[in-house]
């Protein structure tokens, strides 16, 4: 399957795992990635504080690059995600607003059209459970993650608000990361912050009510017995990890529980080695993880 | 509904439905037993479009009258019944047993049922709005605050300055987006959702007089508009579709982009930072993000003022893990590519910003399908450059998150809204109330 692949800022950025670990996944999915290196960011909901216009036009240039592929686009990040949705959404209500956002495309030859029929722009998650399926990737497990425990982390943005993010079409997404740690061969932990906040975009205007969050979901975690976190998104990737030992003096004990990116954990049961997947770039040490894979693939 | 589901006893194919069994876990807790808060387990029978409200109520009348819970009108009009169904904070009299029994959160078809979080619960599914809720709005001042004599007769103002808030008017106070807000869960300080979407009523308001003072004062507490962690769950659970944060947003607009309030808590340094840098590189620059946030949007402030490079010096630990894990490279953090088509990225940054007034498309007022399904092709784009009818401008109108309910044509005319919650809050007793 073809995508016009957003892969964001941050993926290219401070968590370069996320990015490798995709191109290392998509052709064990038979994902063929159209690389959108000509689009900008997303604006991460900053943009959309700051002025509506510029970030729909600036998101609508993006989208107008993926259709012009042919092809659907998916990005990595549920922060893309829900930014891109928001214009989407205005995009597609009013077709005077679009042609005046167009119009600041015209210089460049480019056009967003309403999305119709089945251009869409889905996180990888979403990909996985509505165009892969769960049969198909359970298929292809070669490695199943049996006794991994892994503790899903949505991000806000692709969670809320459900009625501009296809929840209609499709109630459970909420729950697709479950479902997708559960077909890997995984377990799935239930905690107190799957579907809340990382603290990401308060980190550098109110830190402590950033990094309390961080901590706690990150505490609540390890009490439930996880062996790691995984998350679609990269930013709540980054409170949570690079963050991670800044946060625990804001919840008073130690934490040390790797995060994991999405495709990491997907790549992990499709049969990649950790080292493949980046897994040696993050904060809070994976060894614990790695080993417990290593016993899978001797078992 | 048409079909029979024999499970969820839900409608019959001729429309009339049946009442069934529905199993509710309710919270329980009354201070002055002693005992410590418990789950109360029922079986109820009722049709299952009637409300968790109901459902209640019938638990009181039939088998335990000392059950608490705060309601009213039962039509989603007084907010007084909010409270937490199946984790989602909500109006019980709004939401469907044969809903609420239906989904996937909800576990075996049980009901679940808590007092609203982040308030102290009084007894059972009473919380203490008072402590929190009332306390946070009277922090916003809450009132009109005009200069000058009251006119003769009312004040006269146009309709169109009031449609951009009539959004944050619809607000019912039922206290469900304080329940529900992630940054008041870490932070109790958080001035929350429902106050700051009520201070934005009267920045908004082309009668008060004290729109800088306002905002200079909420963007200058810790505890203010940039404490607000943008998680959309006020958005996610309000039953008016206030948009609370869209609220808080425009609140952090009108701030940074009409006053340029440069606030300590690095709200201005932060939204200039990320802006500027994605204009001249058309991706972030994210090294430079931390020190041109603590910088008010400055490099060079953000290493002379002494207060930035505290702020910088407390992050050092964060980069060398950056750095030291190869997440950063040295070259990253100095360096970062521009796009191959910049030019196109700063020609639109120039044409926005040239404009010298925000446009704004607020869906709450519109509707998020102008042209309904059948969509036909895109009109003459220079004949809509102006955006005319559809578009509204700066003190006009503002974002929307969410469409109003469908099916309640009141909810789509801004004018109209503007009129009712104008008779009913923003009459001279609001501002005589100083």
């Amino acid at each position: 399957m073809k995508v016009a692949y957003w892969p964001g800022c941050v993926s290219r950025g401070f968590t370069p795992e996320l990015h490798g670990s995709m191109a290392a996944v998509a052709p064990k999915l038979d994902l063929e990635l159209v690389e959108l290196d000509r689009a900008n960011c997303c604006g991460a909901g900053v943009i959309a504080e700051h002025n509506q216009e510029l970030v729909d036009t600036l998101n609508a240039r993006t989208f107008a690059m993926a259709q012009a592929t042919g092809a659907s686009m998916m990005n990595v990040c549920s922060t893309c995600q829900g930014a891109q949705s928001e214009c989407q959404q205005r995009l597609d209500a009013d077709p005077d607003y679009r042609a005046m956002i167009n119009a600041h495309l015209e210089p460049e030859g480019l056009r967003y059209e309403r999305a119709q029929g089945d251009w869409k722009n889905k996180n990888l998650l979403w990909m996985l459970v509505e165009d892969i399926g769960l049969e198909e990737l359970r298929a292809r497990v070669v490695r199943p993650l049996e006794g991994l425990r892994v503790a899903p982390f949505y991000g806000c943005y692709i969670v809320r608000p459900t009625g501009r993010l296809g929840y209609d079409e499709f109630p459970h997404r909420d729950f697709y990361l479950d479902y997708v740690i559960e077909a890997l061969g995984g377990t799935s932990v239930e905690y107190a912050g799957s579907h809340k906040c990382c603290g990401f975009p308060v980190i550098t205007m109110a830190k402590a009510t950033s990094l309390r969050q961080a901590g706690r979901h990150l505490a609540d975690a390890i009490d439930a017995g996880a062996d790691c976190l995984a998350t679609p998104c990269p930013l709540c990737h980054l409170n949570l990890d690079l963050q991670q030992p800044d946060a625990e003096k804001y919840v008073e004990r130690e934490l040390g529980i790797p995060v994991l990116h999405l495709p990491q954990v997907v790549g992990l049961a499709l049969g990649l080695e950790p080292k493949e997947l980046g897994m040696d770039k993050h904060v809070v040490k994976t060894k614990d993880v790695q080993r417990k894979v290593a016993e899978l693939a001797a078992a | 509904m048409s079909t029979t589901d024999a499970s969820t006893g839900a409608s019959t194919p001729n429309g009339s439905s049946r009442a069934t069994d529905f199993a509710l876990k309710v919270r329980r807790y009354d201070p002055e037993s002693g005992e410590s808060a418990y789950w109360e387990d029922m079986s109820i029978e009722l049709e299952p479009e009637r409300s968790v409200l109901d459902a209640i109520l019938k638990f009181k009348a039939d088998t335990d009258n000392s059950l608490a819970i705060r309601c009213s009108c039962q039509a989603a009009i007084c907010g007084s019944c909010g409270v937490r169904i199946n984790g989602q904070s909500r109006l019980a009299c709004n939401t469907q047993l044969g809903e609420a029994s239906e989904e996937e959160r909800s576990r075996d078809g049980t009901i679940v049922v808590e007092p609203m979080g982040n308030m102290p619960v009084l007894k059972d599914l009473i919380v203490d709005m008072d402590a929190v809720h009332w306390k946070k709005v009277q922090r916003v001042v809450p009132w009109l605050l005009p200069e000058g004599d009251p006119p003769e007769r009312e004040y006269i103002v146009p309709a169109e300055s009031m449609i951009d808030i009539t959004q944050s008017m619809a607000c019912i106070h039922c206290g469900a987006c304080v329940s529900a807000c992630l940054s008041m869960e870490a932070d109790p300080e958080f001035i929350g959702p429902a106050a700051l979407a009520k201070a934005y009523r009267f920045v908004g308001d082309p009668r008060d007089a004290q729109t800088e003072e306002r905002l200079r004062d909420l963007a200058e507490d810790p505890h203010g508009i940039y404490d607000c962690t943008h998680c959309f769950a006020c958005i996610e659970v309000c039953p008016k579709d206030v948009a609370p944060m869209s609220q808080i947003m425009r609140l952090r607009r009108r701030a940074t982009g009409d006053y340029g309030i440069k606030d300590s808590n690095n709200g201005y340094g932060h939204e200039k930072a990320f802006v500027d840098l994605v204009g001249k590189y058309g991706t972030l620059h994210e090294s430079q993000l931390l020190p041109k946030s603590f910088g008010q949007g400055s490099l060079i402030r953000s290493q002379v003022d002494p207060s930035s490079l505290k702020q910088l010096a407390a992050s050092f630990p964060t980069v060398v893990n950056g750095l030291k894990s190869g997440k950063v490279s040295p070259i990253k953090a100095i360096w970062h590519k521009k796009l191959p088509d910049q030019a196109q990225v700063k020609r639109i940054f120039e044409e926005v910003e040239s404009r010298g007034e925000r446009i704004e498309l607020n869906l709450y007022i519109v509707g998020d399908d102008a042209e309904n399904v059948e969509a036909g092709p895109d009109p003459d784009a220079t004949e809509a450059e102006d955006g005319t009818g559809q578009t509204e401008q700066e003190n006009g109108a503002g974002e929307a998150e969410d469409k109003p309910d469908a099916g309640s044509p009141e909810d789509k005319n801004g004018a109209d809204k503007a009129d009712d919650d104008g008779a009913q809050e923003t009459d001279d007793e609001e501002a005589g109330a100083k």
